[in-house]
């Protein structure tokens, strides 16, 4: 019996017009912990979903413990011993969470000979795996009762209780704490001892090299190679999984902010603990970042500003004209456009085709005979978008929904650039989309601020701001509590003015 | 792909086309006057009237939502239609006084007064956020009511033969080139303008495939709703206006459930109940499944109590084949 757990050997699927993998293999062992990296697109989790069933391979076997199997569904996956912690969670929000957890495979007893769910069982079993594992939450509160990140730790129990051999755990660290994530490193050393075998996807360097044992990296649906972890580095990782060297991080800046465009004063949510009393200046051809901690209430600001949220006070005045702001039409109109932060639910159409998610917003400037589109200039303009921005699709006909995170960010950009606003807010512009898509995303931005166009950039990675802004605008639990620009944008005064009233928790 | 399989792909794929030839087909050698003039003008006629009502539909299932009050508005738009058309000389004459009305006056006053139903309906929808289904529900036996009260539940006669001229005559008198078909194609076609090269139709699509995504991209999603809803019900005005006409006599009962064959037809011609898709031309395809799959039934003397039974067999399978199409290939 050799020492590999499970083996994927030459793999290959496809979807219409797209080859999701070539010729992946990957062999993972007992009792260790193997990363998956790449770009978004590059193939990870079509793998893993291959592994756990919900996509059928085209061709390739998998190996599990020294004999060939096919997997059929995720429930056979998880009969088999295969667990999976999803990317995009799954919950029953109003059920509690020993039903959450133990979903389709609930204990049973019988009453009369007739089989009942035995509520006691499953409640006294899930209070011990809650217990083995360091949480403290009650096997009988509803789930929508807990936090994101919470329901991503309960999630994680789920995937432990199965007591599954092999457990895929897909970005499982997406929403959580630093503590929290702690905790699941400690679950992961647990399993490890058991004899488990880990495959652990995340676009967190640091994470992989600190818990992973090998790495496996792949690039475009093909596999790039596997090596133990401790022989690799930050550049090793980033160099194999673009395919080329990133010499810098962020582009050069190449704005000069003019004089002030936009004066927002005085915004104040109608929602009692959201922002309140914020004002701010925005300058020509500037990059200004919104800093600030989970619940500082930057989107909901943004939304406000854009027309999407009501406000109690506030107002906007641009080149020293009041807007009247009601909704996302009158901002557009005003030249102010908005990329969400949500992509899947604000941002894309995803039955829809390339074409139409560029076009949408623009679509009075493209009129022939004042009511019929022009097909032809739209599709110019499409054409035009998807080469400057290096969209990576098919056609211009595919339905978005098949392009990776990355590409249909890149579509939502364009959407905007189409519509040419004055005044751009970019609300997390760069959240899960990889390294290489994250540098061409940051050359539009500066190249739009050299414009003349004014950005608002709001971002969870302060990284990213202080590489890109010309100023940081921080935010703590609904208030402005500081601007810092040039020497000043430092992690530390960020982090201080975020958490300024909450130091003493 | 070998190649057995794609011909497989494409016979599953185009099952609906194909399953609507196969049966005329059929039908067609079994019983040679299938295929006469009169009963091609039957089907076209039949056809027709239910594409309109199904088009009428078919903006508001794209979007997301639905209309359940289309087939009492049909029925509704019938009566007012012949109470506004009756002969001089008839005497049971709803309104005795009315002068000779141009019937083109009343077909304009009919689809104009209906949108006022629409407008309603959307409104209730996207402003009151009621759930389309519960809202137009309601409007559906609110339209019955008031269609019941306005005829005093007696059926009415003796139309102008002018106006029953427009649904039962031909052009050139050639027997299967109804009016009903002309007006149909000419509707299909401006729909298809619609649905395809104008603004309104890229953002009803955008709003059937993400309501939220249009909001932030500057759609006014109420007025578009609204707009829907107006539209749905001014081809149902014409719709009834037609069927009066057809039938020769209406009744407050006429129209009811056709809502749901052209939910049917519309859906079995592949639009999607979760919004953002369908076509005029898969409409078309879908609705005539339908009526072909009844006259070919009533052509083998299959009696109407079977002929439900196999339309819901046909309904459900129709649908199964069709939405492989657009289910993630896994």
């Amino acid at each position: 019996m050799s020492d590999n757990l499970l083996e994927m050997k030459n793999i290959s699927k496809s979807f219409p017009g797209v080859k999701a993998l070539e010729d992946v293999s990957l062999a993972l062992k007992k009792g260790s912990v193997h990363a998956l990296m790449g770009e978004n697109g590059a193939g990870k989790s079509t793998l893993m979903k291959c592994l756990f069933g919900i996509y059928s391979i085209d061709s390739g076997s998998i190996i599990l413990n020294d004999k060939e199997i096919k997997i059929l569904n995720p429930f056979d996956a998880i009969s088999k011993g295969i667990a999976m912690v999803h990317q995009e969670l799954q919950p029953i929000p109003d059920r509690s969470i020993a039903e959450n957890i133990y979903c389709g495979r609930y204990p049973t007893k019988r009453i009369m000979g007739i089989k009942v769910v035995d509520h006691k069982k499953m409640n006294d079993d899930t209070k011990k795996l809650l217990d083995s594992l360091n949480m403290g939450f009650e096997p009988t509160a509803k789930l929508s009762t807990l936090t994101t990140s919470q329901m991503q730790l309960v999630e994680i129990a789920k995937a432990v209780s199965t007591d599954a051999k092999i457990v895929i755990m897909d970005e499982p660290t997406s929403s959580l704490t630093s503590r929290e994530v702690d905790k699941l490193f400690e679950i992961i050393e647990n399993l490890k001892v058991k004899g488990c075998g880990i495959i652990y996807i995340s676009h967190k360097i640091e994470e992989i090299l600190r818990i992973s044992d090998e790495v496996t990296i792949m690039r475009d649906g093909q596999h790039i190679g596997t090596w133990p972890a401790n022989e690799l580095s930050d550049e090793k990782i980033i160099t194999r999984m673009v395919g080329r060297e990133l010499i810098n991080l962020y582009p050069p800046k190449i704005n000069t902010p003019g004089e002030v465009v936009l004066k927002v004063r005085n915004f104040t949510s109608i929602h009692d603990n959201s922002f309140k009393d914020v004002s701010f200046d925005l300058r020509k051809g500037e990059i200004l970042g919104v800093a600030g901690l989970v619940g500082a209430r930057r989107t909901e600001l943004m939304e406000c500003i854009f027309g999407l949220r009501g406000k109690l006070t506030g107002s906007v005045n641009y080149l020293g004209k009041e807007l009247t702001i009601k909704k996302p039409e009158d901002a557009i109109k005003s030249g102010i456009a908005l990329l969400t932060e949500d992509r899947r639910g604000t941002g894309i159409f995803g039955v829809l085709s390339v074409s139409d998610n560029v076009a949408v917003a623009s679509l009075h400037d493209y009129l022939k005979y004042k009511i019929m589109l022009d097909d032809k200039a739209i599709q110019n303009l499409v054409s035009e978008n998807v080469e400057k921005l290096s969209i990576k699709t098919p056609s211009n006909k595919t339905h978005l929904e098949n392009l990776s995170g990355g590409n249909q960010q890149k579509v939502i950009i364009s959407r905007w650039l189409a519509k040419d606003p004055d005044i751009l807010i970019m609300d997390e512009p760069t959240r899960g989309i990889d390294v290489g898509a994250k540098y061409e995303i940051y050359t539009i931005i500066a190249a739009l601020a050299r414009e003349g166009k004014s950005i608002i950039m709001v971002s969870s990675e302060m990284g990213e701001l202080i590489g890109m802004a010309d100023r940081i605008m921080v935010m703590c639990e609904g208030s402005l509590t500081g601007f810092l620009s040039g020497e000043d944008m430092e992690q530390e005064k960020i982090m201080e003015l975020a958490t300024r009233f909450i130091k003493a928790s | 792909m070998n190649k057995k399989k794609q011909i497989k792909e494409l016979l599953l794929n185009n099952a609906v086309i194909i399953l609507m030839i196969a049966s005329a087909v059929i039908v067609g050698i079994l019983r040679p006057k299938f295929l006469s003039a009169t009963n091609l003008r039957n089907l076209i006629a039949n056809t027709s009237v239910r594409f309109i009502i199904a088009l009428g539909i078919s903006g508001v299932l794209i979007m997301r939502n639905n209309d359940l009050s289309a087939g009492r508005q049909v029925g509704f738009a019938a009566c007012i239609t012949a109470t506004l058309l009756q002969t001089a000389d008839y005497a049971q004459k709803v309104f005795p006084d009315l002068p000779q009305l141009p019937i083109w006056l009343v077909l304009l006053f009919l689809m104009a007064g209906f949108s006022i139903i629409g407008i309603v309906n959307g409104l209730v929808v996207s402003v009151l956020h009621v759930p389309a289904f519960i809202a137009t529900l309601g409007t559906q036996t609110i339209v019955y009511g008031i269609c019941l009260v306005f005829t005093g539940s007696q059926p009415i006669g003796g139309l102008r033969s002018d106006y029953t001229a427009v649904a039962s005559g031909s052009l050139f008198d050639i027997v299967f080139i109804p009016y009903l078909g002309i007006i149909a194609l000419l509707l299909g076609i401006f729909m298809w303008f619609l649905y395809n090269k104008t603004v309104y139709g890229k953002y009803m699509y955008a709003i059937g495939g993400n309501g939220n995504a249009a909001e932030v991209s500057g759609i006014n999603t109420v007025a578009m709703t609204v707009k829907s809803y107006m539209l749905a019900s001014a081809l149902f005005a014409l719709a009834g206006f037609l069927l009066g006409g057809k039938a020769g006599g209406t009744s407050a009962s006429l129209g009811s459930g056709y809502e749901l064959q052209a939910i049917a037809g519309c859906t079995i011609g592949g639009v999607s109940v979760n919004g953002g898709i369908g076509t005029v031309g898969g409409i078309l395809a879908g609705v005539m499944v339908f009526e072909l799959l009844k006259i070919t039934m009533q052509f083998m003397g299959v009696t109407t109590a079977y002929t439900y039974i196999v339309q819901g067999i046909v309904i459900v399978i129709a649908i199964a084949l069709d939405i492989r199409k657009y289910v993630a290939k896994k």
